[in-house]
């Protein structure tokens, strides 16, 4: 089966405290860490493990600048066979709908069984696979937690409310977005990106993707990023007092604000 | 001279000389043996390098102890003092077995320089010492199969009984006792009868013994039983010969040589692969132990000479509270792999697996907290923690971490710390308002310099309970004039549980940062209150300043008059001193900290029943923090109540892991309100005079 | 004007909330905007539920069909591109049936994509100004979505206050057209009782040390289901085994990105605050004024757990 992993190099949520630059608008971005995407690395892990059960190769792409190599390299010492990056100035910019664009672009260059991506990144959108499938016309689900192969088609499970599991038979080809706990991904230590320190991953433009630059990036993008922001954050816990009526009667206003009240 | 006819001379029906049974028993039977121990070096031999030769004359010193004199046996009174009956009775009786052997051809042979008196004196000594082995063969048949010791059950998980084994091989040596007695005690009882004249006997030996019960026989009998003794054993002697190998009894031969290579560095990891550096690491194909061939010669060797006295597992921490950790079986389940890959019938060797699929489990290896209570107990000098990293580094080479530990791993590489923590952080402790205006901490970041580093590590950096350890050790040493600082954003996590979890890349990138940056601030001596760190530093780091724990610095001081300590605060309070491992196992600090206590003047200190080199691990540091092991209890639980049964009311740690660890401990044990845990540098602070 | 769709999900007979929260946001948007609910689905309990939304909605189009049975969202997909005008802006919810269905639904529409919106700002020059959260909920964002071509977006439920409108609208059917799709559902099978993932709760009632007994954890149960909640916990918790393993929050136990964390009768230890990310609004309550939970948790409450929580439920339960 030949597999396309969509992954993205992201800020790294567990290794990082996000503050605003100076200016106020922007991520202060000189401190932090970044990483491939959680939700890409089961994706990748999903994937070797099927190509280990059935033959086949794994592919990952991403779009990004060149510092975007890394996530290849790491899903690469995982056990991806190719890597592919998409670079070009004009995608700089770009909303969910371009991303999938360019990435529908390198898709249709191949000849790929299966298309996975993360349920979500660190836009927390969850856009880009459903997009994806869209532009292919293949089918889709979200959120998957269980693949099983059968032929020509796949039994998969959707993780949905309440930790329940939705099955569903899905036609191959199909793009599928993987939500994180489906495996258990492997290590990847220093070593093993060493190990593929070498290997050439190809870099390719609009031009190369055939992709129009007028429906990509920023001039592409129908929804923009104005600017960050974090909600102001006091000195440790408002800390609430009165009868207990009161205390509680504040902490449920609180609570329903917050969306802790179903 | 004995009117019975030996086997040297003795012919079977008139015709047959007993003599060629005396020569082809020897000859099959060494020639068996040649080739079983060909077939069991053969994986020594296809094994990974190990350098073993250096050292020497430490080594000797560990034959003498260790393997000589039996040092580590009485730790366990009874089997240990019944092992030195035995283990002395095959020393003194190998040179009787050795000429019984050539008796059988030449009759009345001496071993040279055994005439006259040395004969004399050493034939005394030969008949006790086999009427003590017999004694001690019994009493242990009886321990093994009446009174059971646990330590020697075998739990269902990993195969059946060993009793069997045990006792058979305990019946062997009686038989041989027996039968070399009753060979002697036929020919003495056979020439009283003759001269009427008694030679002189060990009273109350086996062979006096039996001289007395077979003296009344007819002289016939007492020829028939002579060479049946005889030959007895020597078909006994040498199917045990070729039966050690076999099975845990192979240590009788191992042990000497075993004893010799052990680890004669404590603290350490061994390298990778020896040849081979740091540097040259990237280029090895495949990392750590994955097969059993990947092993070194000395880990086959450790895994032939287990005993499996179970000593080991009886310590281990893990295996104590149920973790699926017990060090025994890491040894028998290897041995076991061999003696089936490489088997004696066919002379073929078949291709090891993936060890970790194969006979153990990925749980199993995690388990290990790296203590070293098993090591410091094995009476062969059998290493475990060496070979459980190796695994690890197997194990992380192919991806096979679990996701708990991948979460602090992943941090150590793009944060260096486990908590994912901003670097710039690292050093927050020491600027917060309050501490800072009352003792001053240098940042040795380019401009300032200081004689001494304080090297802080993460979880004293970090941690915002643990935080105090670093600020009472800072009050501590401004308190004794120490000229110190600290790295603040450059340091990086000292790795001690890193390289220990096998993720070895990841460590000598940390290696070499801190190293890097310790050389650069120009200091002197490093001081820590992590002995984790200590540990790290000490002995998996290369190229430092000397390095003390900060309890070695507080006695010190208290010594020089630099430091001077009050009355005990609380005269009510009964406080007791957890060993940590990497302070006390690793690196032989017993007694500093406990000296430094005792300053305390009125300070009221008792002590565990399980201190200092047997002491008992509180849940292991650094990454085990992280790692979610299967277990029925946990080991600091066990430990609170260690304590509890000593009396004490408060458990002085002197490492923030213990620490964490007792101080949770003491909640799930529910013994809040009676029992606090605190850390040494603290109890030191509040007494600063 | 501004035509706005809402895709009112439901289950069992009954629309979910989000009918209520939907009615907000479209005011949000624009005041004036003409709001419309689209549900699918089959049979006499669509109509029970499209007839049931005339009360908030002047229009109910529905879109009913044997296909559209189980919400498979590539069969919905299908059945709104066929009925709905693709100029307009359709609001779903942000749950993993809207994740399901809407960013494909954007590009059959060739309308703009905006997911889990928290609040809108109205609308500036033909863009609509909203906010999200990103990077787990750590840094919040405004973002403008270009609407001249329609709009696909999502919203979080919970976010926009459940609004009253009353209307008397009526119940417009369409047909669903072609359904075809390669994707077909099997079935749903029910997580296992007492195989609760915290990692999936936007909700933790979070225990420690100061439910002090075994039998005490019924009573963070009952706070938690009043609040739709899971109950997790610190390690001596999991430790004297009163819960599961999978329950424990922390360094050794599971990584938690709730949007609300309720740490009752918890210290806060580095350990266990360790495993708490993605920024949720912390409440604490504690009998030790000291605990260190008050230093990172949002709002505080020094009382005793035991008392306080069933206090707590009955107010929740009272509210609904």
């Amino acid at each position: 089966m030949e597999i396309l992993v969509c992954v993205k190099r992201v800020p790294d949520t567990a290794e990082n405290e996000f503050q605003l630059n100076s200016a106020g608008n922007d991520l202060d971005r000189d401190d932090l860490v970044y990483s491939v995407n959680e939700w890409d690395n089961y994706a990748v892990e999903e994937a070797i493990q099927i190509v280990d059960r059935v033959g086949g190769n794994v592919t990952v792409v991403t779009v990004g600048d060149s510092e975007s190599e890394e996530v290849l390299r790491r899903e690469m010492a995982m056990g991806a066979n190719n890597g592919v990056l998409m670079s070009d100035d004009a995608f700089e910019g770009s909303d969910g709908k371009g991303i999938a664009t360019i990435l529908a672009g390198e898709i249709k260059k191949g000849k790929y069984d299966l298309v996975l991506t993360g349920a979500q990144a660190d836009a927390a959108a969850g856009q880009v696979g459903g997009m994806l499938a869209a532009m292919l016309d293949l089918p889709y689900a979200s959120l998957v937690n269980k693949i099983e192969i059968e032929g020509s088609k796949l039994k998969i499970g959707r993780e949905i409310e309440g930790g329940n599991q939705e099955m569903n038979e899905i036609e191959l080809p199909c793009v599928l977005s993987i939500q994180t706990g489906i495996n258990e991904p492997r290590y990847v230590g220093i070593r093993g990106i060493r190990k593929v320190a070498q290997v050439e991953i190809p870099v390719k433009d609009a031009a190369a993707l055939g992709v129009d630059p007028a429906s990509v990036g920023d001039a592409g993008a129908k929804v923009k990023r104005v600017d960050y922001f974090v909600p102001v954050l006091g000195d440790g816990a408002e800390m609430l007092e009165g009868s207990t009526d009161e205390i509680i009667a504040q902490l449920i206003e609180r609570i329903k604000s917050k969306g802790g009240l179903a | 001279m004995s009117p019975l006819i030996g086997p040297a001379n003795f012919m079977f029906f008139d015709f047959f000389p007993a003599a060629i049974l005396s020569v082809l028993i020897p000859v099959v039977g060494v020639a068996l043996f040649t080739y079983i121990m060909a077939r069991r070096i053969a994986p020594l031999v296809r094994a990974a390098p190990d350098n073993r030769f250096n050292n020497i004359p430490e080594r000797i010193k560990n034959l003498l102890i260790i393997w000589l004199a039996q040092w580590r046996q009485p730790r366990y009174m009874v089997a240990g003092v019944l092992h030195i009956v035995i283990f002395a009775g095959f020393l003194i009786l190998s040179i009787r077995s050795t000429s019984l052997v050539i008796i059988g051809i030449s009759d009345g042979f001496v071993l040279p320089g055994f005439g006259g008196v040395i004969g004399d004196i050493y034939n005394v000594l030969k008949d006790y010492a086999a009427t003590a082995v017999l004694v001690a063969c019994i009493i242990a048949a009886v321990r093994r199969g009446v009174v059971r010791p646990a330590r020697y059950d075998v739990p269902a998980k990993y195969g059946k009984d060993h009793t069997a084994e045990a006792v058979f091989v305990l019946g062997v040596i009686s038989t041989l006792m027996i039968s070399e007695s009753l060979f002697e005690a036929t020919e003495l009882a056979a020439e009283m009868q003759h001269t009427g004249h008694a030679e002189f006997l060990a009273p109350l030996s086996l062979v006096w013994i039996f001289r007395g019960m077979v003296s009344g026989f007819a002289q016939s009998t007492l020829q028939g039983l002579h060479l049946v003794m005889y030959y007895i054993h020597d078909l006994t002697f040498f199917f045990f010969l070729c039966f050690l190998p076999m099975g845990k009894h192979f240590h009788v031969i191992t042990s000497i040589f075993n004893v010799f290579f052990m680890r004669v560095k404590k603290g350490n990891i061994k390298p990778v692969k020896y040849g081979v550096n740091a540097e040259e690491l990237d280029n090895l194909e495949s990392l750590g132990v994955k097969k059993l061939e990947d092993f070194t010669w000395k880990h086959i060797l450790d895994f032939y000479s287990c005993a499996d006295c179970g000593r080991c597992s009886d310590q281990c921490p893990a295996n104590a509270v149920g973790r699926p950790l017990s060090p025994r079986f890491i040894t028998i389940k290897a041995r076991d792999l061999i003696f089936k890959n490489y088997p004696i019938k066919s002379g073929e060797i078949y291709k090891s697996k993936l060890l970790v699929e194969d006979i153990y489990t990925e749980d199993e290896i995690w388990s290990c907290t790296t203590c070293g209570a098993c090591e410091q107990e094995c009476p062969l000098g059998i290493e475990y923690i060496d070979k459980i990293v190796d695994l690890r580094r197997g194990m992380v080479d192919e991806g096979m971490v679990p996701q708990s530990l991948q979460k602090p791993l992943k941090a150590l590489e793009k944060r260096g710390n486990p908590y994912g923590i901003m670097e710039k952080k690292r050093s927050d402790w020491c600027t917060e308002k309050e501490f800072a205006a009352e003792c001053s901490v240098k940042i040795l970041d380019g401009g300032e310099t200081a004689d001494t580093l304080f090297f802080v590590d993460s979880i004293t950096s970090f941690d915002d309970n643990i935080k105090t350890i670093a600020k009472n050790t800072a009050k501590i040493l401004t308190r004794a004039g120490v000229d110190f600082g600290i790295l603040g954003k450059a340091e990086k996590d000292s790795g001690n549980e890193v390289i220990r979890f096998g993720e070895e890349m990841l460590f000598q990138n940390l290696k070499s940062h801190n190293t890097e940056a310790i050389l650069e601030s120009g200091v002197k001596q490093i001081v820590t209150a992590d002995p984790h760190a200590f540990n790290a530093l000490k002995n998996d780091y290369t190229g430092l300043p000397p390095v003390k724990h900060v309890s070695q610095v507080i006695t010190e001081k208290i010594k020089a008059g630099a430091l001077t300590l009050k009355e005990a605060q609380e005269p009510e309070s009964v406080y007791v001193y957890h060993d940590p491992c990497y302070l006390g196992r690793h690196n032989g600090i017993y007694e500093d900290p406990r000296e430094a206590l005792d300053a305390i003047k009125n300070l009221n200190r008792v002590e565990l029943a399980k201190s200092r080199d047997r002491s008992f691990c509180c849940g292991g540091g650094g990454l085990m923090l992280f790692y979610e092991p299967e277990e029925e209890t946990r080991m600091g639980v066990l430990r609170v109540k260690m304590a509890a049964e000593a009396g004490a009311t408060v458990i002085i740690t002197a490492c923030p892991f213990c620490l964490v660890n007792i101080q949770d401990a003491i909640k799930v044990a529910g013994k809040e309100g009676e029992m606090r845990a605190m850390d040494f540098t603290e109890l030191i602070a509040q007494h600063l005079a | 004007m501004t035509q706005i769709y809402v895709y009112v999900t439901h289950k069992g007979g009954v629309a979910d909330d989000i009918a209520s929260e939907f009615i907000a946001a479209a005011k949000k948007i624009d005041t004036g905007a003409t709001v419309t609910a689209v549900v699918t689905g089959s049979g006499a309990d669509l109509d029970k539920i499209a007839q049931s939304l005339t009360s908030k909605y002047a229009e109910v189009i529905k879109i009913s069909d044997p296909a559209l049975a189980y919400p498979n969202a590539e069969v919905i997909r299908k059945a709104l591109c066929n009925v709905l005008d693709k100029s307009a802006i359709l609001l779903a919810p942000h749950d993993t049936l809207g994740m399901d269905l809407c960013p494909g639904l954007s590009i059959k529409m060739d309308s703009a994509f905006a997911a889990d919106v928290v609040d809108f700002e109205g609308i500036d020059g033909g863009k609509l100004k909203l906010v999200r959260q990103e990077l787990g909920g750590a840094v919040s964002t405004h973002v403008t979505c270009d609407i001249s071509n329609g709009a696909v977006i999502t919203i979080r439920p919970g976010a926009f206050a459940a609004a009253d409108a009353s209307a008397s609208g009526k119940v417009t059917d369409k047909p669903a057209g072609d359904l075809a799709v390669k994707r077909r559902f099997l079935e749903v099978v029910q997580a296992e009782v007492g195989d609760v993932d915290i990692t999936k709760s936007d909700v933790l009632v979070s225990v420690g040390r100061g439910i002090q007994e075994q039998e005490n954890i019924a009573i963070a149960e009952e706070l938690a289901e009043a609040m739709g909640a899971v109950v997790s916990c610190s390690r001596p918790i999991v430790d004297a085994k009163w819960l599961e393993k999978g329950r424990q929050v922390g360094t050794s136990g599971k990584t938690v990105k709730p949007k609300v964390y309720m740490a009752m009768g918890i210290s806060g230890s580095f350990q266990h605050m360790g495993g708490v990310k993605g920024n949720p609004y912390i409440v604490a309550v504690n009998k030790n004024p000291k605990a260190p939970i008050f230093q990172v948790a949002d709002v505080g409450i020094v009382a005793d757990i035991l008392e306080f929580m069933p206090a707590l439920t009955e107010a929740i339960k009272d509210l609904k």
